[in-house]
């Protein structure tokens, strides 16, 4: 056989994996094979492969006698949309999946390739876990694993799709990595499995409800979206790429948009309701403001009291963070504070621009939030926001009390240009409670408390003396809100921001 | 001459009366309730006066705030529109004791057209045929048993001062009749402070025809014809046609004639009209006469070119009747669609809420000839309250023909973009496409008979399917190239956006070649079957982001509602919902792969169909209860809706009690999910 020849075949004997009996029980479980998925993740004709020879030296229990070329994950390189990343499949084919320090060196390799050359990491997880067989040389490849993930933090992005199973140490670079994402049916993750928990803890729990797609989405947060199957979830990782710097050198992307920079949406003008207790959905002004009402969410079905996602202005890409009024009236609490903050450093690490739309009644009171520890998860949003040096550009749309108005992007915060509309009230608190503080004595009297009352209304539950500080640049009508936005960020392009030496900051986490 | 209007009114038809106001250089005043601070024709109006909070019995209804904003703004006429004070001879009184023009009919006759017992007895001796029934009223559930075996099932139960299918029901049978007096008279009660009943016979298979009349203080009356409003669902117009298919010259003028004696015995002197119910053989009975300006009206001005909002006015100002009964003419034809905001897919119940998007049709004239009339009182980011008649907009077309008519209709109702609340577009485009509607062949009967499970959706029309096929697939291939145009990539390594893309509609699938480029194009599109493929010839200027996708088909219209979803678009068209799915072939094929999940099922919750109070619960824990045994009762835009068991089951828990507010899709009944 000429060398030609045994390369194809050598190729093609790699490209089956665990042979055709393997991938018909992958695609009877409704999952596409790692290969296929690459398909669909990366341009067509644009994925080269790495490694694909690479085999495991492991040689106990019987495994010197079973060779699968590429050793259950597929490596490479491909473009999306003309744009380079690099990628890596866990085969569930090839031993299910699961993890040598051969299939671990592939990975690394990416990821060091990755970060050398910056571009993003894509890597789509479906694994049994460590490959037992060979101990603790498997543990040793995951840690590598975080390790590099770890150092690329920050320096490119990193997505990991969870498409199948992801368990015990498995899920921590998942977790490491910027976003995750599932498969609802069939993925799930967790570190200690169903099976294992009804010996040790006789919890009896079915493998969805513990790491499935919704408990992660939902209660836990360990995951920033799902998906319904295989298609829908790499077509949207290629929409949520779009909006992704390669690197935290390569500046944000922008793309040819079909939107006008000053259009004037009118509607804006009755989103607010005259009564201040009637919510209103702040993701209609989100849609409506973005270019061609674009808006890719993060972490949607979590802490829905805030809203993050990236939308584009101006065709490019913008961080976005929002009280949602229709959840808890848009208090802050440890879950959404966490949430926003996670999102605030991403944007920033890869010089996103932030747009902060705030409507916020302060912080969510109670026992469960204050014991939970509300004050240094709170602390994590306020922190996130000031030490964010892209331009950032506030919007405050309704009420912005209290301690909550200090984390929500201020101008004290580095707030490049804040706007309000003129429904906006900027205080202390609501007039019922500042009034029940400031006139305590006169409590009993009605006719007194609701002239107090309105007296309080109309010195502090308006912009206006935000605005007379200077803690508002302009207050702007509703219908304008895409112009000025458009016009401000468009103004912070060039912004420099100098930050003193330090050799990393301490959040409070 | 009348020099300022006060519209004692809201919503499309406060609008509509401005306009004309308008155009004859006649000052308008507008008058508002807390809920309406925002709306159209308050904006539209010279002045604005406020009269209180938003219940209507609290605000449009009152006399007395009425009367002050007369007063305060110096309107010298006032015009009353449909519902609220317009049927109310007291309030004709007022103003005339005050000397202010009522833009409407003396209150004498209102009085005596008002109510429905007086107003037969009336016809009755001015020779109009009427329908066999009982005058009198009805005290109690028995008598109304009794009555309606003398008068013969099926039976028709009315409020005397009802009106827009209010304080109605029809009987079949003792328990029926038992049910439908007592409901009739709690709806009148609540709804008209009235709650006085009378029954007749109800004609099966009518049709509803009314004759549009107009008459001036100097004894002239004349008829306009008739509009046929035969699509109704539970008496509720929902789609008006002038003239009728189905009346011919002679019954025209017979009912035209007993229409016109029938307002002279009453002096009438304005706008009005006289309602019939058509049966097969073309016999018609008098039904009622509306003294008011009828929501359908535009249907008459389409086809015959008179303002009737201006006539009206002309006739409160003493003005002689310019028209001649032979000057009436039949121009074309014209439709009128009632746009409600109610979902269609979950019984047509009220659905309230933000108007986060609102882009009517424009109004113009097509290169046929036909126009595009829309008469509305709302705006995009305005509210639809809980408060008032949810009826959002009244989309008229006009053709030299029914058919042309009706496909402009079809056209319009493909390009109304309108959300954040359900309607009724989809049910109106299937109706437009049914071959009943098309034939004329229709009655009151229509859409119970052709819809008796409810609205699921109008029939999939595989040529159409195609269209969007091939239109999605190019619109896929626009955002495609745009996506490959953003900035940071390899160069002179771009990626190539493929010219052939399969596209799968729910069953269908497509494979569609574009040869060309979107703004000319040849559209191959293949559906996998033997069959040769179809050419398209192709244009669109669409863009992403645009929610509305207008194209040329080999040099046709073609329009549909696209909105974004992964890896395709959700389409609208004709009253069709589909899930587009656009991809490569590989893609294609790998999608076959994909598991088909299943609905989650919600047959063992009743849930809260939309937002509203609970009025009742009529069941218990543990009880077993019937298919379509009434369970609770909801009110929500002052109409009770009672919610019936969908099968036979046993209650397992009730979440909700009498005056409780719940939210669309909140749980009100648990059932025990029977094995």
């Amino acid at each position: 056989m000429n060398v030609i020849d045994q390369l194809e075949e050598r190729r093609a004997q790699a490209r089956l994996g665990g042979g055709e009996r393997r991938i018909e029980s992958q695609h009877a479980k409704g999952k596409l094979t790692a290969r296929e998925r690459l398909e669909l993740l990366l341009d067509p004709g644009s994925f080269e492969e790495f490694d694909m020879f690479v085999k495991h030296r492991a040689v106990d229990f019987g495994m010197d006698e079973k060779h699968i070329p590429g050793d259950g994950v597929v490596t490479g390189w491909g473009t999306i949309n003309g744009r380079k990343t690099f990628v890596f499949a866990q085969d569930f084919t090839v031993f299910g999946g699961s993890l040598s320090e051969t299939h671990a060196k592939k990975i690394c390799k990416i990821q060091t390739m990755a970060m050398k050359h910056g571009a993003p990491i894509i890597g789509l997880n479906d694994s049994g876990g460590a490959r037992i067989q060979e101990g603790v040389a498997s543990l040793a490849g995951y840690t590598d694993v975080f390790q590099n993930n770890i150092k690329a933090s920050g320096v490119i992005p990193q997505i990991s799709v969870i498409m199948g199973p992801c368990a015990g140490g498995a899920v921590y670079s998942p977790a490491l990595t910027d976003f995750t994402f599932m498969v609802r049916d069939s993925s799930y993750m967790f570190l200690t499995g169903p099976d294992v928990l009804k010996t040790v803890t006789n919890e009896i729990v079915t493998a969805e409800e513990l790491g499935g797609a919704k408990t992660h989405t939902s209660k836990s947060s360990v995951a920033d979206g799902a998906f319904d199957n295989d298609m829908e979830a790499l077509a949207e990782i290629r929409r949520l790429f779009d909006f992704l710097p390669l690197s935290n050198r390569s500046g944000v992307p922008c793309r040819p948009f079909y939107d006008e920079h000053d259009r004037v949406i009118d509607s804006l003008d009755t989103l607010v309701p005259d009564n201040p207790n009637i919510p209103y959905d702040m993701k209609e002004l989100i849609l409506k403001i973005a270019d061609e009402g674009d808006f890719f969410e993060i972490q949607q079905d979590f802490a829905k009291n805030i809203v993050t996602g990236f939308i584009r202005l101006e065709g490019q890409s913008i961080g976005v963070v929002a009280n949602q009024p229709m959840v808890l009236a848009g208090c802050l609490d440890s879950d959404a504070s966490r949430k926003a903050a996670r999102f605030v450093r991403f944007c920033d690490a890869f010089d996103i621009p932030l747009l902060t739309l705030v409507d916020v009644p302060g912080f969510l009171p109670g026992t469960a939030q204050e014991f939970g520890g509300v004050i240094k998860h709170g602390a994590k949003l306020l922190y996130a926001f000031g030490e964010a040096s892209v331009p950032k550009v506030t919007v405050i749309t309704r009420k912005a009390y209290g301690g909550a108005y200090c984390v929500m992007a201020p101008k004290h915060l580095g707030g490049d240009v804040n706007y309000a509309w003129p429904t906006a009230q900027i205080a202390v608190m609501g007039a019922k409670g500042a009034v029940e503080i400031l006139h305590r004595k006169d409590l009993g009297d009605t006719d007194k408390t609701a002239a107090h009352i309105a007296d309080y209304e109309e010195k502090f539950l308006s912009p206006f003396r935000a605005a007379e500080l200077g803690y508002i640049d302009e207050v702007i009508q509703p219908r304008g809100t895409r112009k000025r936005i458009c016009r401000a960020f468009s103004l912070l392009a060039d912004k420099a921001a100098d930050t003193p030496w330090k050799k990393h900051d301490n959040l409070p986490l | 001459m009348i020099k300022k209007i006060l519209i004692a009114n809201r919503g499309e038809i406060a609008c509509r009366v401005i306009k004309t106001a308008r155009k004859m250089g006649i000052k308008t005043v507008a008058v508002y309730s807390d809920a309406d601070k925002n709306a159209l024709h308050v904006e539209m109006a010279d002045e604005a006066v406020y009269i209180g909070p938003p219940a209507a019995s609290e605000s449009y209804l009152v006399m007395d705030k009425i009367m002050a904003a007369i007063e305060s703004s110096g309107a010298d006429a006032v015009h009353p529109g449909y519902g609220f004070l317009s049927e109310n001879p007291e309030f004709a009184k007022l103003l005339a004791k005050k000397k202010i023009a009522f833009i409407g009919p003396n209150p004498h006759a209102i009085q005596a057209m008002g109510d429905k017992i007086t107003s037969k007895k009336l016809a009755q001796n001015a020779g109009v045929s009427c329908v066999p029934g009982h005058m009198g009223l009805i005290e109690d559930a028995d008598e109304a048993v009794k009555i309606s075996n003398k008068v013969g099932y099926p039976v028709m139960i009315k409020a005397s001062a009802g009106g827009g299918g209010k304080g109605m029901r029809i009987a079949y049978n003792d328990e029926e009749a038992r049910e439908g007096f007592q409901s009739s008279k709690n709806e009148a009660a609540s709804s008209f402070g009235d709650d006085r009943i009378f029954i007749e016979k109800f004609v099966e298979q009518p049709r509803h025809i009314e004759i549009q009349i107009l008459g001036d203080k100097h004894g002239n009356v004349i008829y306009l014809n008739e509009r046929e409003c035969s699509i109704q669902r539970r008496n509720q117009k929902v789609i008006e046609e002038a003239p009728s298919p189905f009346l011919d010259e002679a019954t025209r003028k017979a009912m035209g004639a007993e229409s016109v004696a029938l307002a002279k015995a009453v002096d009438y002197d304005s706008a009005g009209t006289v309602e019939f119910i058509v049966d097969k053989d073309k016999n018609f009975y008098f039904l009622e006469m509306n003294t008011r300006l009828q929501v359908e009206h535009p249907v008459t001005e389409l086809i015959t070119g008179v303002d009737l909002v201006e006539q009206m006015i002309r006739s409160a100002n003493g003005d002689k009747l310019q028209i001649k009964q032979k000057d009436v003419r039949i121009n074309g034809w014209a439709l009128e669609s009632r746009i409600y905001a109610e979902d269609p897919y979950r019984n047509f119940l009220p659905s309230i809420g933000r108007l986060t998007r609102y882009r009517p049709p424009a109004e113009v004239t097509l290169e046929n000839g036909a126009i595009i009339r829309n008469d509305t009182g709302v705006f995009e980011g305005g509210e639809i309250s809980m408060y008032y008649d949810p009826m959002i907009a009244k989309l008229c077309t006009w053709g030299e023909d029914r058919g042309i008519a009706i496909n402009a209709m079809k056209d319009a109702l493909d390009v109304f973009e309108l959300e954040g609340i359900g309607h009724n577009i989809p049910f109106l485009s299937a109706v437009y496409d049914h071959d009943r509607f098309e034939r004329g062949d229709i009655s009151t009967g229509f859409i119970a008979e052709e819809y008796p499970d409810g609205f699921e959706g109008a029939m999939e029309n595989a040529g159409h399917i195609r269209k969007i096929a091939a239109i999605a697939a190019l619109m896929h291939d626009i955002a495609e190239h745009r996506a490959a145009d953003i900035d940071g990539t390899l160069p002179n390594h771009n990626r190539h956006v493929p010219d052939e893309w399969a596209v799968q509609i729910g069953d269908h699938n497509y494979q569609i070649e574009i040869h060309g480029t979107p703004h000319s194009c040849t559209l191959v599109a293949n559906d996998g079957s033997d069959k040769a493929a179809i050419e398209f010839e192709a244009i669109t200027h669409w863009k992403p982001g645009q929610g509305l996708v207008a194209a040329l088909i080999d040099n046709k219209p073609f329009n549909f509602k696209a909105e974004k979803r992964p890896e395709g678009y959700a389409v609208r068209h004709r009253g069709c919902e589909f899930n587009v799915k656009i991809r490569t072939p590989r893609a294609a094929e790998l999608a076959k792969l994909m598991p088909i999940k299943d609905a989650p099922d919600t047959s063992c919750f009743l849930l809260c169909p939309m937002p509203g109070v609970i009025v009742s619960v009529l069941v218990e824990e543990g009880q077993e209860v019937q298919d379509g045994q009434a369970l609770a009762v909801v009110e929500a835009m002052k109409m009770e809706n009672t919610l019936r068991a969908e099968k036979k089951g046993v209650i397992a828990k009730i979440n909700a009690a009498a005056g409780d507010n719940l939210a669309v899709d909140e749980v009100i009944i648990e059932f025990e999910t029977g094995e």
